[in-house]
């Protein structure tokens, strides 16, 4: 999977380049935001307020004349943290019913469908926005919402794999040496859906960013003053057509980290699975 | 087809009953005491309880579940708290509205995303086949609320081109209604002002929504179409001398086209979520902002009655579409 | 003599890859004449298929690419033309058919819709007429049902059934030439015996030619008038049906020949050429067939010989050259 050759390869196609470096970006602003910034981030200086983009401020300052610029270096280790506990938690509800329903197989397996089925078909949005509702507006609420939404997929995607190895011969060859199904499950079959878990799992963080960033956009995720990207377009909206830099920046992190994270996720998917570079 | 229609029926209530038993517990779930919030800051505690009974709040969930079903039956969708109406005639009021813009940002994203799928599939590895594949990445990755935002700020502030939201020009009389459509409804009664005006507040939103889901079909046919090409069929026809726009246009994308098919259905859903934003932006008087309104009030009627049209809605959009792939694919014999 | 129907003169078609060059077919001669059938025999990837879509210009592109040598067609030069010329070529003249009669059709299309294409093509017959062409094709090509078969999709159809369809496709224009690579292969036995025995039918009543592919010497041995034996892109030896079965010179042509089961003669065990073919992206300087030749001697691995009239057949093979006894 990493020999130096493929990963040299992996490099060659400019688009996962621009992906891996928006992502290395992300990752820099948030341990080094402190460093970055150039202003406290909640600093509140009424004079500078709704001031233009200059030396002194980036990217403009807000209503309460806080420098829109350190908000958002700040705001990536919120949107980092979103994105990761959205597919973390999501990835182990999925694992694990979805190893679960392909290993028991039967009654078990078709009410764990029949489940997904349902929240499949709904849309993703309004389930999260009904849920986070219900547990009332924060972050952390609109982070568990987001994953309740997502699990399904993860569900599906480990089953179907489940149950195609099942039958490969490398299984039939590790249970006839005396490991358990379940055994083999751990050993033999997860680390096989690696692949396809590690792209799905790459192009998932930037769509979690968005939907939680949908959710503060509606008021239904951060709350001020949290500097998270999506509250202050929520707020931004309201001097959109008088302060274009208010929601203009924000909105374009939001924007270039989806995209990263979305090259990153679609450089590996040719990379990892052979079996789709003839298509793509 | 017709047993299969019926079964596929069968599972769509399945699915219904069971998103109506999820909704209904999250929307109960919501804290916050819709009774006292429904009869305003200043009621006396008594008044506060006589209207939890009308409203049933006093009943236990499982009961209040079934008489809620109940209701459903004779077309009662129960009273919405903030407005006092009936939820089944605010919900026919916003539903058009979100039907027409869902429909048209789908046929957008369709249109446009199939085109670009094909011409990438043809043109494989050529500059443009890179710059769609951008550009498509580019539709999914951006979020639909700040796309909107950037559109209102470029032709309505800059340009003032576009309105800056609504389904139509203040002072111009909405079509006489049929379909609650208004592009349908302006064409049908021959209301020139009215087609223009709803034409024009719909094109962003639209197209908001419509390229934020361009991108999946734009994959999706490219490599349709790269896989259908290399089928010896095509080898065939082009062996007969026809053209190669022929060749693509007919023999390989009503081939490539199939899968495509269920696609539609499947990203309706995803459309219906972002209406929601969209809808927020453009002040569009749909689902999507009535139930932000709904959930910032808590009322939960509100909530329970858009979430459940949504989902017949997605149930019954797959359902066409299932069909449609049955008659598009000679092959498929549904029993 | 009968007219010549087609030339081709030291044809090169190359596929590219990021490595490498691949001369799949690499230096042709052949010529066919009217109403006569040229049997191309080799193995697997020694170029037949490439040879018969280059005639066709339907090589993929990219990978592959015509790079050099003259198809002549009727006298005129096929690769001169410009597409659209080619186009009026295809299934009019020229017709192909196909290995695959499972995977030929298109699924979604009747049989009747992708028969009448051609011919409303071609022939600027209109709908009616060429529906109703297209049932008399099916007929003469031996479907029973033709009105009914006509409204059918592929997959309603067996295999045997659907090779009669690319076959009443292929000829629903009178061609003058027609291509059929390895038409019977994916069929059985039985159903063989008929398609070929349809296709023998066919070429006397309408004097198209045919310039059949197979690897089944027992299938050119019933068909051709000539035949041509290709070995890594190259001819190793053409002479009439006669003369090769009689006389065969060229130490595969022998091997092919040795490997048909026999009813009698009583062997013990089937032939087999032993090896398989070379790398063609990496060919030395030498006889092609000399790492799996039974004769070989050293000029075999420092020489390319070339291909040599010797007696009633062209050879490629040192064997008969003067050189052979220093």
């Amino acid at each position: 999977m990493a020999d130096i050759k493929s990963f040299v390869k992996f490099f060659k196609n400019p688009l996962s380049v621009i992906g891996a470096l928006i992502i290395s970006a992300l990752v820099m602003a948030a341990i080094f935001a402190p460093v970055l910034a150039t202003h406290p981030p909640n600093e509140i200086v009424m004079a500078d307020k709704l001031a233009q983009p200059s030396p002194a401020h980036y990217f403009g300052t807000d209503e309460m004349g806080r420098d829109i610029y350190s908000r958002i270096v700040y705001g990536s280790r919120i949107s980092l943290q979103v994105g990761m506990q959205v597919v973390g938690i999501a990835i182990s509800i999925g694992v694990f019913t979805g190893a679960v329903s392909g290993y028991y197989g039967g009654w078990i397996d078709e009410i764990i469908m029949r489940i997904t089925d349902m929240f499949l078909a709904f849309p993703s949005m309004i389930l999260a926005m009904a849920i986070a509702a219900a547990l009332g507006p924060s972050l952390s609420n609109a982070v568990i919402a987001s994953s309740i939404t997502w699990w399904p997929w993860y569900t599906r995607m480990v089953r179907s794999q489940i149950l195609a190895l099942r039958e490969a011969e490398f299984v039939e060859a590790a249970r006839a040496s005396g490991n358990t199904m379940f055994g083999v499950i751990i050993k033999y079959i997860l680390p096989n859906c690696l692949s396809p878990l590690i792209v799905q799992a790459t192009m998932d963080v930037g769509f979690a960013i968005q939907l939680t960033a949908g959710l503060s956009f509606i008021g239904l995720g951060a709350q001020p003053p949290t500097a998270d990207w999506g509250s202050m377009l929520s707020t931004g909206r309201k001097y959109m057509l008088t302060h274009w830099w208010y929601v203009t920046f924000p909105g374009l992190f939001i924007f270039l980290v989806v995209l990263g994270f979305n090259l990153l996720g679609d450089g590996l998917r040719d990379h990892l699975d052979p079996k789709l570079k003839n298509t793509a | 087809m017709v047993a299969y229609t019926a079964r596929r029926l069968m599972l769509a209530i399945v699915v219904l009953i069971g998103m109506s038993l999820m909704t209904f517990y999250i929307s109960h779930a919501i804290p916050g005491d819709p009774a006292r919030l429904a009869s305003g800051a200043h009621a006396k505690a008594e008044q506060v309880e006589s209207l939890r009974v009308q409203m049933g709040l006093d009943k236990p969930l499982p009961v209040q579940y079934m008489i809620y079903m109940k209701g459903i039956i004779s077309g009662d969708l129960g009273t919405s708290v903030s407005t006092r109406r009936p939820v089944a005639d605010e919900l026919k009021e916003y539903l058009p509205a979100t039907i027409e813009l869902s429909v048209f940002a789908l046929i957008i994203s369709v249109v446009a995303g199939v085109f670009f799928g094909i011409v990438s599939a043809v043109r494989r590895n050529s500059a443009l086949d890179h710059f769609l594949r951008v550009f498509s990445l580019v539709g999914a990755s951006i979020p639909v609320f700040w796309l909107g935002l950037l559109f209102l700020i470029f032709f309505y502030k800059q340009l003032n081109v576009l309105p800056i939201g609504g389904r139509i020009g203040i002072g111009i009389n909405p079509p006489t209604k049929a379909t609650g459509l208004y592009i349908i409804d302006s064409i049908l009664s021959g209301d020139g002002i009215a087609l223009k005006s709803s034409i024009s507040h719909l094109v962003l939103p639209s197209i908001t929504l419509g390229y934020s889901s361009m991108g999946v079909f734009t994959r999706m046919a490219r490599s349709c179409v790269l896989e259908v090409l290399s089928a010896d069929y095509i080898r065939t026809a082009r062996a007969k001398g026809l053209k190669e726009t022929i060749v693509v246009y007919k023999h390989a994308l009503r081939n490539a086209i199939l899968p495509l098919i269920t696609l539609v259905g499947l990203q309706f859903a995803y459309l219906l979520g972002g209406t929601v934003l969209t809808e927020t932006i453009f002040s569009w008087p749909g689902l999507g902002s009535y139930s932000v309104t709904a959930i910032t009030n808590l009322n939960f009627p509100a909530i329970m009655g858009v979430t459940l049209t949504i989902t017949t809605l997605f149930v019954v959009i797959n359902l066409i579409t299932d069909l449609c792939y049955a008659i598009a694919d000679p092959r498929i014999v549904y029993k | 003599m009968e007219e010549v129907i087609l030339e081709i003169k030291d044809l090169k078609t190359y596929f590219y890859s990021d490595k490498s060059v691949v001369p799949a077919v690499n230096g042709i001669d052949l010529l066919v004449r009217k109403g006569e059938t040229l049997g191309i025999v080799g193995e697997s990837g020694c170029g037949k298929s490439v040879t018969c879509l280059s005639i066709l210009r339907l090589i993929p592109d990219p990978p592959g690419k015509i790079v050099g040598g003259q198809i002549l067609f009727k006298g005129e030069d096929l690769l001169a033309k410009t597409e659209a010329e080619m186009r009026a070529v295809r299934g009019n003249s020229i017709s192909m058919i196909f290995q695959e009669p499972m995977t030929s059709l298109n699924p979604v299309f009747t049989v009747g819709d992708q028969l009448s294409e051609a011919i409303r093509l071609h022939q600027g017959v209109a709908k009616k007429e060429a529906k109703q062409k297209a049932i008399d094709m099916l007929k003469q090509v031996g479907v029973p049902a033709p009105e009914q078969r006509a409204r059918e999709y592929p997959h309603q159809l067996s295999g045997g059934m659907r090779q009669r369809v690319m076959i009443a496709m292929a000829i629903s224009c009178n061609p003058d030439l027609l291509l059929a690579d390895e038409p019977t292969t994916a069929l059985d036995v039985t159903i063989q015996a008929q398609i070929l025995e349809m296709m023998r039918d066919l070429k006397d009543r309408l004097g198209m030619a045919i310039i059949l592919i197979t690897h089944d010497m027992g299938v050119v041995a019933e068909m051709a008038d000539q035949i041509l034996v290709m070995y890594a892109g190259k001819a190793v030896e053409c002479a009439t049906v006669k003369t090769i079965y009689k006389n065969p010179m060229h130490p595969y042509t022998v091997g092919l020949l040795d490997s048909i089961p026999r009813m009698d003669v009583d062997v013990e065990k089937l032939h087999v050429i032993e090896g398989v073919l070379p790398d063609l992206s990496n060919m030395p300087e030498a006889c092609c067939f000399e790492p799996r030749c039974p004769d070989a001697r050293s000029i075999c691995s420092q020489k390319e010989p070339d291909l040599e009239q010797v007696g009633d057949s062209l050879v490629r093979c040192w064997k008969y050259c003067p050189e052979w006894r220093q």
